[in-house]
């Protein structure tokens, strides 16, 4: 499809019907990594506008949402937390699923929302999603922020195991970005994905320990099984484990949750190329 | 070939199709089988589809530094190969090569946010545009002025006027920096002022920069004034190529649908009269049916008409529109000599009137025809479409711009020193004098 050539000053391009790209064009998303900040700036810039609390939202949100689930959780249903107090436990969850949970969102419509300039203008179309995931942990990194500010008012320390944190985060984002390119590629088709996206996470927050610890003493040993097949279990596991130096996840499970997740974001690119061609034809 | 190196854009066998109708693709595997249950729940899936072909096995080149005009009717297939050349969409059989950097114009805006400032804006779509910050940073200067917004900068567009918004726009891809540009319909935006200046911005680009230039548009004037040559589309090919006058004359004198044009299913007829104008088409002196005539020609009408009763005293009329739908001119037969006594089973009308001195271009017709002087029995707006084609009337090859109005009336001038001659037509009989 395309190559270009170096070989006279002026760039070559060579547009053909049959042949297929390179997976992943890195030369030519690199020519367009301006267009890479600059959209997800926008899309951070919108977002609060015309908002009287502004940025506060970022933080505000998922720090609701914890004090919910510590109040129901915690206060009502009386979950174990792990020896940590609920609110940091939970917010601590909440940190790491809202990352999963945001990038998933924003790339799934990354493109839908943006159907004027794909069919208008050419630029990889890899950028949106991208973009999308750049704002995504805009807000993750300000969710991150509190989380240590709520670790010093109830005086958790983390261990050594912190330094991991980066990477479970990392695994999150490839998983939620390979998922949310095939979503985002079938949206482009089927607008109802777009109904199911939510439903299926509303799930998901319940089936994976956000709010809940896999260590409770309750849950049998074959259904801990069952629950370690969703690969966000032990990456959340492993998440809370960098934080507060307690209850680390098998090595196997963490091993599984990297497998499918790299899988995810494989068969994710996948779809996503052979799909990227008609986007402007059907969007 | 030793040639391949000044071509800008070389086209081999290029065709798109499209497929309408449902089922974009039949399901090949479980997934797309899946989707496609899940969309057609009562269907079996595998309803008939139909191909289109937009662009059918195309072949042209285009020479490094030409500016080429791409015309041809709705539906020939020039937005599609405008969005195949940028890269938006991708050909079905065929290839492409492009030498140097592509901006391609196909709307002015795109992805502008009314909640952000003019100056955000400008960063967005420039970058969309395929700029970098740095470069839209040393023309940031360049393009609010373009525009003329400069105390607006840190207001949100969302504030602006409409035409301080396509100005805005405007003035970001104008000021794009490209080996070939690739211009879709961008001057319909904006008042006949701005988009003279934007005419006028694309002419300095194409001849003292020599960068090369794809331009589409209806307006037949902008084509000749920035083109020196056009490639004529028609159901997705290339019907003629060459110099721009010579391409415009057969595409003005191509018949729309035939020359004679159906009223009775006519897209402008009001269904609340009965079809009475059953159909019109035009003709030159000598009989030989056409579109286009040049100004100062006899325009010939034929109207059919069909009715049960006896219509007495008809009166019939004919008013001429230009391309913005301002009234230029009417003929009738109560502004003629003529009398038509009745119309009754199946008749012809034929009038003839000499074509003014308008302005080349494209006008429109609505006719009418009432009983007596009152009442209506039928009327259809831009019923047909009249084609002036250019001639000398004026002696002078000066392009036309929309704001020069409608029609050309020949003028001379001459200027004056205190009562001295400088300059004009050397004849000193003339009264005037300077003050």
């Amino acid at each position: 499809m395309l190559d270009i050539a170096s070989a006279s000053e002026l760039p070559h391009v060579r547009i053909r019907a049959s042949e297929p790209g390179p997976l992943i064009d890195i030369p030519e998303l690199l020519r367009f990594r301006d267009l890479l900040w600059t959209l997800a700036e926008r899309d951070l810039k919108v977002r609060y506008k015309q908002t009287a609390l502004g940025v506060i939202w970022v933080v505000l949100q998922p720090l609701m949402a914890a004090l919910i689930f510590a109040f129901v959780f915690g206060v009502i249903a009386g979950l174990p937390s792990d020896g940590e107090p609920y609110v940091v436990f939970a917010f601590a969850g909440m940190t790491a699923w809202n990352t999963f949970a945001n990038v998933l969102t924003k790339v799934s419509a990354s493109l839908l929302a943006n159907g004027q300039m794909i069919s208008k203008i050419y630029f990889p179309r890899l950028i949106l999603p991208l973009s999308s995931v750049v704002s995504a942990l805009v807000d993750s990194a300000f969710s991150l922020v509190l989380m240590f500010v709520m670790m010093a008012i109830y005086r958790v320390w983390p261990g050594w195991g912190i330094v991991f944190l980066p990477v479970w985060l990392l695994i999150l984002v490839v998983l939620a970005l390979g998922l949310g390119l095939m979503t985002s590629s079938w949206m482009v088709r089927y607008r109802d994905v777009a109904h199911v996206i939510p439903v299926v996470l509303q799930l998901g927050l319940f089936i994976s320990p956000v709010a809940w610890s896999m260590t409770n003493t309750k849950l049998s040993e074959r259904f801990l099984m069952v629950l370690r097949l969703n690969p966000l279990a032990s990456l959340l596991e492993a998440f809370r484990w960098s934080l507060f130096g307690r209850n680390a996840p098998p090595l196997a499970a963490l091993a599984y949750s990297l497998v499918v997740a790299i899988a995810v974001f494989w068969m994710g690119i996948m779809i996503f190329k052979q799909q990227e061609r008609t986007f402007a034809d059907v969007i | 070939m030793s040639s391949k190196k000044d071509l800008a854009v070389s086209v081999r066998g290029l065709s798109k199709s499209y497929v309408i109708a449902h089922n974009m693709n039949r399901p090949t595997n479980l997934r797309e089988a899946i989707v496609d249950r899940f969309r057609h729940p009562l269907g079996n899936g595998g309803q008939d589809h139909e191909m289109f072909w937009a662009i059918k096995n195309m072949d042209f080149d285009i020479r490094a530094g030409e500016v080429v005009g791409i015309i041809g009717r709705n539906g020939a297939g020039k937005s599609t190969l405008l969005k195949i050349l940028s890269r938006i969409t991708w050909p079905t059989t065929g290839e492409i090569d492009i030498r140097g950097r592509v901006s391609s114009l196909l709307e002015v805006g795109t992805g502008f946010h009314p909640e952000l400032t003019g100056r955000e804006n400008v960063f967005l779509n420039g970058s969309i545009l395929g700029m970098t910050r740095r470069e839209i940073k040393q023309k940031l200067d360049e393009i609010v002025d373009f525009a003329g917004v400069e105390k607006f900068l840190d207001t949100p567009v969302k504030r602006y006027s409409s035409g301080m918004y396509v100005r805005l726009a405007f003035a970001v891809a104008a000021n794009l920096d490209p080996e070939i540009l690739i211009v879709d319909e961008v001057l319909a935006v904006g008042d006949a002022q701005f988009q003279q200046k934007c005419l006028g911005k694309m002419q300095d680009v194409a001849r003292h920069a020599g960068r090369t230039i794809l331009f589409v548009s209806h307006n037949m004037n902008a084509v000749l004034q920035l083109c020196e040559r056009a490639i004529l589309l028609h159901q997705g090919e290339v019907l003629m190529d060459g110099p721009a006058a010579e391409v415009m004359k057969s595409y003005v004198a191509e018949p729309e649908m035939g020359s004679v044009v159906d009223l009775v299913n006519h897209t402008n007829r009001d269904p609340s009269y009965p079809a009475t104008l059953q159909s019109i088409a035009f003709f030159d002196s000598e009989g030989h049916p056409g579109t286009a005539f040049e100004p100062g020609e006899t325009v010939v009408i034929k109207v059919f008409t069909k009715s049960a009763r006896r219509i007495p005293n008809p009166q019939f009329s004919c008013a001429i529109n230009n391309w913005r739908g301002e009234r230029i001119f009417a003929v009738a037969t109560y502004l003629s000599q003529s009398q038509v006594d009745y119309l009754e089973g199946s008749c012809v009308l034929v009038g003839r009137f000499e074509l003014p001195n308008l302005v080349p271009g494209k006008y429109t017709l609505d006719i009418g025809l009432n009983e007596a002087h009152d009442t209506f029995i039928d009327v259809i707006y831009k019923a047909i479409a009249l084609n002036v084609s250019p001639n000398d009337y004026l002696g002078v090859t000066h392009p036309f711009f929309p704001e020069m109005g409608s029609l050309m009336v020949r003028s001379e001038w001459e200027a004056f020193n205190e009562q001295t001659l400088v300059s004009g037509s050397g004849d000193q009989k003339s009264g005037l004098t300077y003050e």
